[in-house]
């Protein structure tokens, strides 16, 4: 048996013991990473050398703390300083930031010690992390399919045991798409809750940063660490803090849920809303009741969503020029030959295709008709939303319409891999939390994931109900066979 | 033919707030390469802007005092472009939503007075330099991100002339509110401006070229007095002027075709994600509003009706805060007021041009000024006594009454004293005299010029020409 099979809390119990130290949690970590990060690779770099004595110092100094001294995987597209951060693009493959991001200083507070960067799609953008520009990260259950993505990296390694958690961020579902595909716990906060300021930008007004646990309380400890207003980003919201894991009592009595007909509909797979249906059947065990509801406009979310995340992208990826920082193109004969080699080079298929979408979607000529139409389907969204969580207390639906497709798979058919996120997409849109929790395993043995949607910033009762199931259920006790 | 000219300007001015519009670096001109920056400023992954305050009230004050509606909503937008100067490839800037809009300017030539509006006044970041050396360029992020306003002109203008005008009032209007030097020298404020031609009568505008460089108003002046007549001339020879974007060169007073304009640019903008919309309530504005000091035409008008100066000197001291306020404490501290208004046209900045110098760079005060006319307005000192006053208290400071009696400066006035003087002049001179009676009263200045050389200029004026014009008749 792992350590990191063990909650937080019984692992800081082990220390005040004195049974373990945060040196053998760290080396733990890396025992594990060794033993099993070349089938998975879900690790782009490591920090092994700093983390052992970080784990040195953090036992010497004898702090306290639900998070001290335990291993964190960061996913890289969050700067860390001094240890690269590549967001999986070549055309930052040498790029060392000055500066820590604001959830990695909030994680340094709290005493956590960085193991290392996760893989994950090139910039975010992907549902398989076949679009890093490094490796092809491998689903701990069965190595031969994806482990979702963006954030695959992120929920492979925790999956794997390499560390009890790890931080993904979410645009369109890349944190709860891979937490399902890989049986792990991955929530999306509120847009706002968590700073964005250090977070690589694919699309400004969706991307979240949010925690990727193997259980719903370590994953309620670990929110609470990096959420908080910050002066450093305006758009991060002056809500205060709150006791996550106190909410979570078990108690679901009385609990309106509302279930979308669009989530069980067209696409979704049989064995997919089998698993929901009998998920709610558990809830409605615990005293929660269910209803069948309606968010017409989740349909156009797809095509909203690749219209706006592609638009702002266009605008955010522009600065990677190979002026200042990261690669540069050899042998350019001019300004305007410089940015088109780098960028030619420096970014891969996937990217540029978004780059492209996106700066046409913002052309003079076609702003109306593209990206203007899409922010105000965008609105009717998050309308949908809002008016169903004014009778319900939470949505619930699949994390995604089928379990982890094989490699190779879809890499080369976007429209299919863009229906990826189809469940996912319309919270990101609507700005509301969303967690994934464990919920089955499909008939290939592969997990699946229940989605938990609440209302802005009522992360609480996310939590809440996410916890209930969990306890209810084995789900999350089962383990991947590496 | 006859044609009329149409002008519009596009002036950018640096605001001189502390720190930056998104950081927290240093927004002051001519500090080292690139020490005035942050990770912000150089646009680094993951890096976010926040919106400074100072520099959203900055722009309201000076949007209010060109009389421009403030908007309750203004949002942010990106303007997206590539070039090294712009390090996130694109400008935070306002495109739908201004801080100000519909404003005006009055401005005064020959005489005559008249409104020029103004279309819009928007925030935005100001851009890193670039320096071209040999076969590389160096990029410079000190300036990147220090707030910029754009102020656009309705094409009101209608001569070089008023152009010039329009600059120097906006100018000093902007320097009255304190929110920005308005250096052209250092680039607070740039110009650009576009200039068409039509027959006169005609309603339509003319095709417009836009010229560039143009580094002081002077040569705003003359790149549309050179634009105007080229224009003239195609149109005349039967020609079409064509859209396009002109440098005025300095070295020989034209316009040259930089490039051809296709269509209008698209900079692709897109409401800015990363800011929140400023809202403005009528609070803060009028919080703001109340921090806007007496402009120049109040002033101007100030002096004319309770200092009683002529309306040229009104205009002139008031095109200058720092002139008019310097003014003001001289007047205060005891000067007449005409007194003080020639110094500080006339000798003072003929010192400041000569020497190249701001006027704080240098010893005088409005005390030390306004002594040194108390003295020659009690007759204590001569005017030529004065210049060498002046000279003294600019250029090392002091008391002018204190240098006066140090250097036995004193005009003298005592009537025995001059007189002994006046006959050693006429004892010297025995042609002056002969001269005189024959009619050349010339010759009196020659005796003067005599009696002041050998006084060392202390000998008061008036007083001589009274007694040489009394002794003379005696010879």
């Amino acid at each position: 048996m792992s350590l990191f099979d063990h909650k937080l809390t019984e692992i800081q119990s082990m220390i005040e013991r004195k049974e373990i130290s945060i040196p053998d949690l760290v080396d733990e970590s890396f025992q594990r990473i060794n033993a099993v990060d070349g089938d998975v690779k879900a690790f782009i770099t490591l920090d092994e050398e700093r983390a052992r004595k970080q784990a040195e110092e953090a036992q010497a100094a004898g702090r306290t703390g639900i998070l001290s001294g335990i291993p964190v995987g960061v996913k890289d597209n969050i700067v860390t300083k001094g240890l690269r951060t590549t967001a999986a693009s070549q055309i930052l493959h040498n790029f060392d930031p000055i500066y820590d991001a604001t959830v990695v200083n909030k994680l340094r507070e709290a005493g956590t010690i960085t193991v290392g960067k996760l893989n994950m799609d090139e910039f975010a953008m992907g549902s398989s992390t076949e679009n890093s520009s490094f490796q092809k990260t491998r689903n701990p259950w069965n190595l031969a399919h994806v482990p979702g993505g963006s954030s695959g990296g992120s929920a492979a390694s925790v999956a794997a045991g390499e560390v009890p958690f790890s931080l993904g961020s979410d645009t369109g579902g890349s944190i709860r798409q891979p937490a399902s595909f890989c049986g792990v716990v991955g929530m999306k906060p509120t847009y706002g809750r968590v700073s964005r300021f250090g977070l690589i930008a694919f699309a400004s007004s969706l991307d979240q940063i949010g925690p990727i646990t193997r259980n719903v309380e370590d994953n309620a400890h670990l929110l609470e660490a990096i959420v908080g207003v910050d002066s450093y980003d305006s758009t991060s919201a002056n809500v205060p803090a709150e006791n996550f894991a106190a909410s979570l009592t078990g108690d679901i009595k009385g609990l309106r849920i509302a279930v979308p007909k669009e989530y069980l509909g067209e696409g979704v797979s049989e064995e997919v809303k089998q698993s929901v249906l009998a998920a709610l059947k558990v809830l409605e065990g615990l005293g929660a009741t269910w209803e069948e509801v309606s968010l017409p406009h989740s349909k156009y979310g797809v095509a909203t969503y690749y219209l706006l995340a592609s638009s702002e992208a266009s605008s955010n990826l522009a600065r990677f020029d190979g002026i200042r920082y990261g690669y540069r193109a050899e042998n350019a004969e001019n300004l305007i030959d410089l940015y088109k080699k780098t960028r030619a080079e420096g970014f891969g298929d996937e990217v540029k295709r978004r780059i492209m979408l996106g700066t046409f979607a913002l052309s003079s000529g076609y702003y109306d008709a593209y990206y203007k139409k899409a922010q105000q389907v965008r609105t009717l969204i998050k309308k949908d939303f809002e008016d169903v969580l004014e009778s319900y207390d939470v949505i619930i639906g699949p994390t995604t319409p089928t379990p982890a497709f094989k490699i190779g798979e879809i890499i080369d058919d976007p429209l299919t891999m863009y229906a990826n996120d189809i469940l996912t997409i319309p919270v990101n849109l609507a700005g509301v939390p969303g967690i994934s929790v464990p919920c089955g395993f499909a008939e290939n043995g592969l997990p699946l994931g229940l989605q938990i949607i609440g209302r802005h910033f009522d992360e609480k009762n996310v939590y809440r109900v996410a916890h209930a199931y969990e306890q209810a259920t084995d789900f999350h006790k089962e383990k991947p066979k590496l | 033919m006859q044609f009329e000219t149409v002008i519009g300007l596009e002036v950018h001015v640096e605001l001189k707030t502390n720190s930056k519009i998104f950081s927290s670096a240093p927004a002051h001109f001519g500090a080292e390469p690139n020490t005035n920056t942050t990770v912000i400023d150089l646009g680094y992954p993951g890096v976010l802007p926040v919106m400074n305050d100072k520099a959203v009230e900055f722009a309201m004050k000076a949007a209010m005092a060109i009389n421009c509606e403030i908007a309750e909503e203004s949002i942010w937008d990106r303007k997206n472009y590539f070039y090294p100067d712009n390090p996130k490839a694109y400008q935070i800037s306002q495109n739908d939503k201004p801080i100000g809009e519909h404003g005006w300017v009055e401005i005064e030539v020959n005489g005559e007075t008249k409104r020029i509006g103004i279309t819009r006044l928007h925030l935005e970041e100001d851009a890193g330099k670039l320096t071209h050396a040999g076969k590389h360029s160096l990029c410079d992020y000190n300036r990147q991100g220090t707030p910029l306003v754009e102020i656009v002109s309705e094409p009101d203008i209608r001569t070089p002339e008023e152009a010039y005008a329009f600059l120097e009032k906006l100018k000093a209007i902007i320097q009255y509110t304190e929110v920005s030097d308005c250096k052209m020298e250092e680039g607070s404020l740039r110009c650009d401006a576009n200039i068409s031609i039509r027959p006169f009568g005609q309603e339509e505008f003319g095709t417009r070229t836009e010229l560039k460089n143009l580094n002081s108003f002077n040569f705003v002046r003359k790149g549309l007095e050179y634009e105007e007549k080229r224009q003239a001339e195609v149109v005349s020879s039967g020609g079409k002027v064509e859209q396009e974007t002109r440098r005025f060169d300095e070295s020989t007073g034209k316009t040259i075709l930089m490039r051809v304009k296709e269509g209008s640019d698209d900079y692709r903008y897109f409401p800015e994600p990363d800011l929140l919309p400023v809202y403005i309530d009528d609070e803060w504005k009028e919080r703001v509003r109340a921090s806007i000091p007496e402009l120049p035409d109040a002033r101007k008008k100030r002096y004319m009706e309770e200092l009683g100066l002529p309306a040229h000197d009104a205009k002139v001291l008031t095109m200058s805060k720092e002139i008019a306020d310097f003014f003001e404490a001289t007047a205060a501290a005891g000067a007449g007021a005409k007194q003080a208004s020639n110094w500080l046209m006339g000798e003072v900045p003929a010192y400041l041009n000569a020497e190249g110098k701001d006027l704080s760079e240098t010893k005088l005060t409005p005390e030390s000024l306004a002594g040194m006319i108390k003295l020659l307005e009690e007759g204590t000192i001569s005017s030529k006594i004065a210049k060498t006053v002046f000279k003294e208290i600019i250029e090392n400071g002091g008391d002018a009454e204190v240098i006066v009696k140090e250097k036995g400066l004193v005009q003298i006035s005592d009537e025995s004293a001059l007189l002994k003087f006046v006959n050693d002049a006429l004892d010297a001179n025995p042609q002056s005299i002969a001269d005189f009676k024959e009619g050349k009263k010339k010759a009196i200045g020659f005796l003067v010029g005599q009696i002041m050389k050998a006084s060392k200029g202390q000998a008061n004026p008036q007083a001589i020409n009274k007694l040489l014009a009394e002794e003379i008749q005696k010879r």
